[in-house]
């Protein structure tokens, strides 16, 4: 059991360090300039990242070839396009893509 | 107008749940799945909402089953996490000036800092009035406690909730992201920032494949996004 709670223990210890090392780093200085520049590009290209990161277990080389996920995620860009409601949009798709794979 | 801290609390409670509620959707049913696997490797019920809270990383939890299982070398196990998390180190780079205002949350947001709160955090304004760094801490408290509570709940009853019924809910995190970068279009009008990470993506796929894809996809945009600083300042 110690080994277990050592390992979750460094574990986390771990994560908090990822997520806590840019504050530590640039408590007292601001970021160098490249860094200012990046930092405000990296929300839009981290979210095209994890949504295309979702997609990364598709098969497309057998049915139903991806299409719920597809379909499901074009239906949410469009309702949250058209109506820019994230609860409408995420339930409405989600809803939609549980429909599909039970249907495809 | 200036409110005590404590009606500002209750005041952003109501933005905050609505704000999190796709991720209710993807993380409770995500935490039973996680808190089922910990108990189908034959490990006790309680590390499962222990791991939510003591690792809270998805991820990394769910490489931390099998590895645990099969008793592998601690070094071995942190190093892993390491490659997984690594990351985060970008997420906080583009919260510097958000979190600056923070003080008494501010560890607790940093701690809490998953993929989920960070796209509700960067994309979602606080509401008019409100201190932004309640919000903030509303947000990811939730966020932590629907993730806390689904694994919670997956190791005890998990077993009992028919898997048919939720299969498919986890959609709502990838619909969550979704939205999240159609809002970021809508703020960032230039079309670099999404063919940079679009091609770093594709290339970090055909290079190194699926394992691993976030933290090659993310260091290959960032370098990508280098090659554009003339014509985006």
């Amino acid at each position: 059991m110690s080994y277990t709670i050592e390992a979750i223990l460094i574990m986390g210890l771990v994560t908090l360090l990822c997520r806590a090392t840019p504050f530590i780093f640039f408590m007292k200085q601001r970021p160098p300039a490249i860094l200012d520049f990046v930092q405000r590009y990296i929300p839009p290209m981290i979210m095209t990242i994890l949504v295309l990161n979702s997609f990364k277990t598709l098969r497309f080389d057998r049915a139903p070839f991806g299409l719920p996920e597809i379909f499901s995620a074009l239906a949410v860009a469009a309702l949250q396009l058209w109506r820019r409601n994230a609860l409408i949009s995420i339930v409405g798709g989600t809803g939609l893509y549980m429909l599909l794979i039970r249907l495809l | 107008m200036r409110s005590n801290p404590e009606q500002t609390r209750v005041g952003v409670l109501g933005p905050a749940f609505t704000a999190s509620i796709p991720v209710l959707l993807g993380y409770s049913t995500i935490g039973i799945a996680f808190g089922l696997l910990v108990v189908k490797a034959g490990l006790p019920w309680f590390l499962s909402p222990v791991m939510s809270i003591v690792i809270y990383a998805g991820a990394a939890q769910f490489m931390a089953i099998g590895l645990l299982a099969a008793g592998t070398d601690i070094v071995q196990m942190a190093i892993l996490t390491l490659v997984i998390n690594a990351r985060h180190m970008v997420y906080g780079l583009s919260l510097l000036d958000r979190f600056a205002v923070c003080r008494r949350w501010k560890g607790y947001l940093i701690y809490a800092l998953t993929d989920e709160t960070y796209g509700l955090l960067t994309t979602v304004s606080p509401p008019e009035g409100a201190r932004a760094e309640s919000f903030y801490a509303a947000v990811s408290a939730l966020d932590e406690s629907y993730w806390v509570a689904g694994s919670l709940v997956g190791a005890v009853v998990g077993g009992l909730v028919p898997a048919e019924y939720t299969k498919g809910l986890d959609f709502a995190l990838t619909a969550l992201f979704v939205v999240l970068l159609v809002e970021q279009v809508r703020s960032i009008r230039r079309v670099e920032p999404y063919a940079v990470a679009t091609a770093a993506t594709v290339l970090a796929f055909v290079l190194f494949g699926p394992t691993n894809l976030l933290v090659v996809a993310i260091l290959l945009s960032i370098a990508g996004i280098l090659a554009f600083r003339r014509r985006l300042a």
